[in-house]
């Protein structure tokens, strides 16, 4: 049973990046956005397990992965507020709508 | 056998990535980023992460996921049930679009090429790193070691900016905090 080639590891994580991106760009909603920007990490987090492989004393890529995660979870939560925040100024949270600060 | 399951969680995140970008429901791409998550826990399993794993489902699914859908709830229009409308392509692009068709043609553009220049990057890269054996090893016992000793000051700076990020979240996301013209506080 030998163990999965990383390389279809990063193509994974290539193309998971790249499926985020595309959402970040092409969807109006702005809580898609978010899930695009999750899709992204996600993908970066893929990429440094996969090197972390290699470095099975110290870890230092899923040590990386851990703190991204958490970060993620902090940046996540704030968004939402703000988000929650906007929609109750705005009462929309279509991105294309909101053009102005203050209103 | 260990290739088969790769395969399948591979399958299984790039489906439900996948499919969070093609879908107009902001609840069923909620959903499907539940898929692209469980997903990405398997694959952190095949590349010997288990706690990294654990933290992913009880992160993301169990936190982040369900702050997406609570937010999902709180910003749904009550006087439109289906409001398709919500999820027609960006426009961000702007600059010279014509028509609604053109402003997905660019995003793609640029994702795909994006896509073709990494898998170009990752198939000539010769990484000698990636020719070393590798095994499989639970991590969490290193984990532990790591976070208490070399890991220790980012380990409490994130407690920390956790800390600050969720009182902040709280106080953002509570009608105490109308925005007003002119801030008063």
């Amino acid at each position: 049973m030998q163990p999965v080639d990383s390389f279809l590891f990063l193509l994974v994580g290539a193309a998971l990046f790249c499926i985020g991106l595309t959402v970040v760009v092409l969807k109006r909603h702005a809580i898609v956005v978010l899930m695009g920007i999750e899709l992204m990490l996600n993908a970066v987090n893929i990429n440094l397990v996969a090197f972390s492989q290699y470095d099975p004393d110290r870890i230092q890529g899923q040590m990386l992965a851990l703190f991204v995660i958490i970060v993620a979870a902090a940046e996540s939560a704030v968004a939402l507020a703000i988000l929650i925040q906007v929609y109750r100024h705005f009462r929309t949270a279509q991105l294309d709508e909101l053009t102005e600060l203050n209103r | 056998m260990l290739q088969l399951a790769f395969y399948a969680f591979a399958a299984l995140t790039l489906i439900g990535a996948f499919a969070v970008l093609v879908t107009r429901n902001v609840l069923y791409a909620a959903f499907f980023l539940l898929l692209a998550l469980l997903g990405t826990a398997g694959l952190f399993v095949l590349a010997s992460a288990d706690f990294l794993a654990i933290a992913q489902i009880m992160i993301y699914v169990g936190g982040v996921l369900v702050l997406v859908i609570f937010g999902v709830m709180l910003t749904h229009k009550p006087d439109s049930p289906i409001d398709m409308s919500n999820q027609q392509p960006n426009r961000i692009p702007s600059s010279n679009r014509r028509g609604v068709g053109s402003s997905w043609i660019v995003g793609t553009l640029v994702a795909g090429s994006l896509f073709a220049a990494l898998f170009i990057v990752l198939v000539r890269a010769n990484f000698r790193l990636l020719s070393q054996p590798v095994g499989w090893k639970s991590a969490v016992n290193t984990i532990g070691m790591q976070l208490m000793t070399e890991y220790v000051v980012p380990f409490e700076t994130v407690a920390i900016l956790l800390l600050a990020a969720l009182v902040g979240a709280t106080y953002l996301a509570s009608p105490l905090a109308k925005p007003t013209r002119h801030a008063t506080r």
